[in-house]
C-alpha cells in the first residue's frame, strides 16, 4: 500500500513537522528522502493534472458542434457561482500549495542543516576540474568517502589560471547539487549508505570543456578510506592549497 | 491623440519602401512576423543541430557547420555552445516576445478595439526598425570570428572572460528592449485612450488584455535587464569591476538582476500567448468566456503582480540563503493560483461549446494539453529541494519548452492560421497545413518526452558530449534517439507550416467575410481583408456588446 493518501490527510501537519528530522538522532539521508518526496510530487501532477486532461479530451469530443451556425449554449451563474468558481478552485489550489510547501520545507531542513558530526572536505573548481582538500596537506581530484558517514563539503571557485568562473556540484546520483561560485563559500551535505562508484558532474555551464568537467566519487569502507587518507597524507604532502573557506583569497587576476 | 494615425495614413501598397517607412500597425505586425519566423526558422536550425550532436555520446563532426564555420577552425564544443546561444537568444528575444507583441499586438490590438491605428505609429515604426536590427546583429554571429558562446542567460563571470564576442549579445538585447519598451509604452496607451467609445474594460477581448498585462509587465522589468547586460558590457571592455570578485564585484548580482527581468519574461510571453488561445477557442466554440473577470483580474492581474517576486526560483541551488530560497518557494507555488483560474476559465470556455475544428482550433486544442503539461511539470521547480536535484538537467529543458518551445510557440501558429483570412482574405486551412500540424504534434511529444525522462535520472543542460555520465550513458543515449527522431518530425510539420502559408497568401482559397462566425470587431467591423484605417465607418459600442456575445 502506498502511502501517499495519509500523505495526503496528514498534509496540515507537515507544516508543523518540518524541522522535526533535523532533530533526530541518525540522520535522514536527503538522498532517500528526495526520492521519497519526488514520488509524492508525480502523484500530486498526476492528480491534479488528470482531472483536467480528461476533462480537456471530453470537452473537445463531446461539444463539437452538430450543424454550421450552431453557437455555445450560455452557461449563466449568478453571484455565488461566480465566487463559488474562485474561491473554491483558489482554497483548493492553495491547499496543494501548502501541502506541498510543507513536505518540500521538511526535505529542506534536512538537505540544509549539516549533522553535527559530519566530516568535512573543502572543494575547489577552477575550469575544468575539481580539486578536494581532506584536511591535514591530503588533496586529490577524487572524492573518497567512508560510507555511513556524513559528509559536508565547502565549496568555492578560485585561483583558476584563465579567470575564476562559476560552476556547479552535480551529485546526480545523490540527488544534490550546489554551485561553486566565486567569493562564496557554498555547501552541501550527503551521506553514501552503501560502498559505491558514481561521478560528479559540472552543471553550471563554464565554457568549452562544460561537458567534460567530471570527476569519480567513490564511497568506500571506513577502513578502506583510512588506508586511502594515509596513503595520500604521505604522498601529497606538502603540494599545492586547494580550496580555503576564507573568502580573503579568493583574487584570481 | 486619435488624429495621429490619420496624418500617417498607410502609404500605397508596393514597393520596398512602402514597407520599410510604413506606419500602418498592419504593416509592422506583418514586418514582426517576417522577423519572428525568420529569427525562429534559424534558431530551429540551431536546435537541429544540437539534437544531432546529442544523438550519440562524442562528436558528430557536423557542428561547426550549423553556425557557419565550414572551415571548422573551432571545436566541437564551442561551435556547440555557439548554436545553444542562438538558439536560446533567438528564440525567447527574436522569435517569442516579438511575434507575440510585435505581431499579433499589433495586428490584432487597434483591430479588435476599434481603433484606426496605435497611439504612436512613427514610434510603432521605430520599434520594428530597432527590432530588425536587433535580429541583423544578432545573425552576424554566423559572420564574425568570435562568435559569442555564452548562452542567453550571459552569466558573470564567464561572460566576462569568454573569448567570443559578448558585445553582440548586449547590444542584441539593448536594440530589443528599447524595441519592446517602445511597443509597450504604444500598446499600453492605445488600449486606455483609444477603445471605441462605449468600450468598457469588462469588454475587451481576452488577448487585448493579455497584451495590457503583459506589456506592464514588460515596461517594469526590461530597464533591469537593460543594466543588467550594460554592466556586463563595462565590465568586459571599461574594466570596471561590477561582478569581479577581486575588486569588490559580486557574480550573484548579474544572476539576480537577470532573473529579476527573465522570470517576469516567461509571462510576457504566456500572457499573450494565452489571450490568443482564448479567443480562438471562444470563436471556434462559439461561446462567451466562462468567468471573465475571475479570469481578467484574478489570472492575468494577479500575475503581474506575483511575476516580480518568485525569481529566486532560478537561483535555488545557487548559493543564495536559505531562507529566501524556501521563502521564494512559496510564493513560487502560489503562481498556481492566478494561472489556475485562468485554465479553469479557459476550460470553463469549452463546456457546452459548439467547437468547430478548423486547423487554428486543432493548434487551440493541442495547446490546452500544453500548457498543462508545461505547467504541471513546473510544480517539482518550484520547490527549493527538489529542484536541487533538477535544476540544470533536461527536466528544466523539457518544462521549458512545453511552456514557451509548444504552447507559446503554437499559440503563435494558430494565431496566424485564425486571423489568416482577415489579413489575406484568402484561408489557411489546406491539406498541407493539417499534416503540419499532426507531425507538429507527434513530433513535439517524441522531442521532449524522453528528456523529461532522463531529465530525472540527471542528464544534464548545456552539454554537447554526455560520455562522462558514468552508467547513465547507455539510457541518456536510447533517449536521445528519440528525442532526436521527434525532432526531425517537427522539423517536418515546421517545414509543411509554412509552405501553408505561403501557398495561401498567394493561391489560397478566397473565403468570405467571418469565415469562423466571431462577434469581435477585427472580423465584424474592420474593412475585409483589413485595410487602410482598418474601419469603413467609426466604430462605436453598445453597453451589452462583448466580442463573445454569441448567445444572444
Amino acid at each position: 500500500m502506498h502511502k501517499w493518501p495519509k500523505r495526503l490527510l496528514l498534509g496540515s501537519t507537515a507544516l508543523l513537522s518540518a524541522s522535526l528530522p533535523a532533530m533526530a538522532g541518525e540522520p535522514v539521508s536527503p538522498t532517500k528522502l528526495w526520492n521519497e518526496i519526488w514520488q509524492d510530487v508525480l502523484y500530486d501532477m498526476l492528480f491534479i493534472g488528470l482531472p483536467f486532461a480528461l476533462a480537456a479530451i471530453y470537452f473537445l469530443i463531446r461539444y463539437r458542434a452538430k450543424h454550421p451556425g450552431q453557437v455555445g449554449e450560455p452557461v449563466r451563474m449568478n453571484a455565488a457561482a461566480t465566487w463559488g468558481w474562485i474561491i473554491i478552485p483558489c482554497a483548493l489550489f492553495l491547499a496543494d500549495d501548502l501541502l506541498l510547501f510543507g513536505k518540500g520545507w521538511t526535505l529542506w531542513n534536512v538537505q540544509r542543516v549539516v549533522p553535527a558530526n559530519a566530516l568535512e572536505i573543502k572543494v575547489n573548481a577552477v575550469r575544468w576540474s575539481f580539486q578536494f582538500d581532506y584536511g591535514n596537506g591530503v588533496t586529490d581530484s577524487e572524492l573518497v568517502v567512508p560510507v555511513g558517514q556524513p559528509i559536508v563539503l565547502r565549496m568555492t571557485a578560485k585561483e583558476d589560471p584563465s579567470g575564476d568562473v562559476i560552476h556547479s556540484f552535480g551529485l546526480v546520483d545523490f540527488r544534490l547539487k550546489e554551485d561553486l561560485i566565486p567569493g562564496r563559500v557554498t555547501y552541501l551535505w550527503f551521506i553514501a549508505d552503501k560502498p559505491q562508484e558514481t561521478r560528479v558532474n559540472c552543471m553550471e555551464f563554464c565554457g568549452t570543456g562544460h561537458g567534460q568537467m567530471s570527476t569519480p566519487v567513490r564511497a568506500v569502507s571506513k577502513e578502506e578510506y583510512q588506508q586511502w587518507l594515509a596513503k595520500h597524507k604521505s604522498a601529497s604532502a606538502g603540494t599545492v592549497q586547494v580550496a580555503s573557506a576564507s573568502l580573503g583569497g579568493t583574487a584570481s587576476k | 491623440m486619435t488624429t495621429a494615425s490619420l496624418d500617417y495614413a498607410p502609404p500605397k501598397s508596393g514597393g520596398i519602401a512602402s514597407w520599410i517607412f510604413t506606419t500602418d500597425h498592419k504593416r509592422v505586425g506583418i514586418l514582426y512576423l517576417i522577423g519572428s519566423v525568420a529569427a525562429f526558422v534559424v534558431a530551429g536550425l540551431m536546435a537541429i543541430g544540437i539534437r544531432i550532436e546529442q544523438f550519440n555520446p562524442g562528436e558528430s563532426g557536423l557542428m561547426q557547420y550549423f553556425v557557419g564555420d565550414f572551415g571548422k577552425s573551432m571545436t566541437t564544443p564551442d561551435a556547440y555552445n555557439t548554436a545553444l546561444y542562438f538558439h536560446g537568444a533567438a528564440m525567447i528575444l527574436g522569435f517569442l516576445i516579438p511575434g507575440l507583441t510585435g505581431f499579433a499586438a499589433n495586428y490584432l490590438v487597434p483591430t479588435m478595439i476599434g481603433a484606426k491605428d496605435v497611439a504612436f505609429p512613427r514610434i510603432n515604426a521605430l520599434s520594428v526598425w530597432l527590432f530588425w536590427a536587433g535580429i541583423i546583429l544578432a545573425l552576424l554571429t554566423f559572420v564574425i570570428p568570435d562568435k559569442p558562446d555564452i548562452m542567453w542567460t550571459g552569466y558573470a563571470p564567464y561572460s566576462v572572460l569568454s573569448p567570443g564576442n559578448t558585445a553582440f549579445y548586449v547590444f542584441t538585447v539593448h536594440l530589443i528592449g528599447f524595441s519592446s519598451i517602445l511597443g509597450a509604452v504604444n500598446f499600453i496607451t492605445t488600449i486606455v485612450y483609444m477603445r471605441a467609445p462605449g468600450m468598457g474594460w469588462n469588454q475587451l477581448n481576452m488577448f487585448v488584455w493579455s497584451v495590457l498585462t503583459g506589456l506592464t509587465i514588460q515596461l517594469i522589468f526590461v530597464p533591469v535587464l537593460a543594466a543588467a547586460v550594460t554592466l556586463l558590457l563595462l565590465d568586459k571592455y571599461a574594466g570596471t569591476g561590477f561582478f569581479d570578485v577581486s575588486r569588490g564585484g559580486d557574480p550573484m548580482l548579474y544572476e539576480n538582476l537577470f532573473w529579476f527581468y527573465s522570470h517576469p519574461a516567461v509571462y510576457v510571453i504566456f500572457l499573450p500567448a494565452m489571450g490568443l488561445i482564448y479567443d480562438i477557442v471562444a470563436t471556434q466554440a462559439k461561446k462567451a468566456i466562462f468567468n471573465y473577470k475571475a479570469a481578467v483580474y484574478g489570472g492575468m492581474c494577479g500575475l503581474v503582480v506575483i511575476s516580480g517576486e518568485v525569481w529566486i526560483h532560478h537561483l535555488y541551488v545557487a548559493g543564495m540563503p536559505n531562507w529566501l530560497r524556501i521563502g521564494m518557494t512559496l510564493t513560487t507555488l502560489l503562481i498556481s493560483i492566478p494561472v489556475g483560474l485562468m485554465v479553469l476559465s479557459l476550460w470553463g470556455t469549452l463546456y457546452k461549446g459548439a467547437i468547430t475544428f478548423n486547423v487554428s482550433m486543432m493548434y487551440a486544442a493541442l495547446c490546452l494539453i500544453l500548457v498543462l503539461l508545461g505547467g504541471l511539470t513546473g510544480i517539482p521547480l518550484a520547490i527549493a529541494s527538489i529542484t536541487v536535484h533538477l535544476a540544470r538537467t533536461s527536466w528544466v529543458h523539457a518544462h521549458f519548452h512545453f511552456i514557451m518551445g509548444l504552447f507559446a510557440t503554437y499559440a503563435v501558429f494558430a494565431s496566424v492560421y485564425h486571423w489568416f483570412p482577415a489579413m489575406t482574405g484568402r484561408s489557411a486551412d489546406n491539406g498541407i497545413a493539417k499534416l503540419g500540424f499532426w507531425l507538429n504534434l507527434i513530433g513535439s511529444q517524441v522531442t521532449f518526452w524522453p528528456l523529461f525522462l532522463i531529465g530525472v535520472e540527471g542528464m544534464p543542460r548545456r552539454y554537447w558530449d554526455y560520455s562522462e555520465m558514468g552508467d547513465h550513458v547507455a539510457y541518456f543515449t536510447q533517449m536521445h534517439h528519440i528525442a532526436t527522431l521527434g525532432a526531425a518530425i517537427t522539423a517536418g510539420g515546421i517545414l509543411l507550416m509554412i509552405v501553408s502559408w505561403v501557398y495561401a497568401a498567394i493561391a489560397g482559397r478566397k473565403v468570405e467575410r467571418n469565415p469562423w462566425g466571431s462577434k469581435s470587431l477585427e472580423w465584424t467591423h474592420a474593412s475585409y481583408p483589413i485595410g487602410a484605417g482598418n474601419f469603413p465607418e467609426p466604430v462605436t459600442v453598445t453597453a451589452d456588446w462583448t466580442p463573445y456575445n454569441y448567445a444572444k
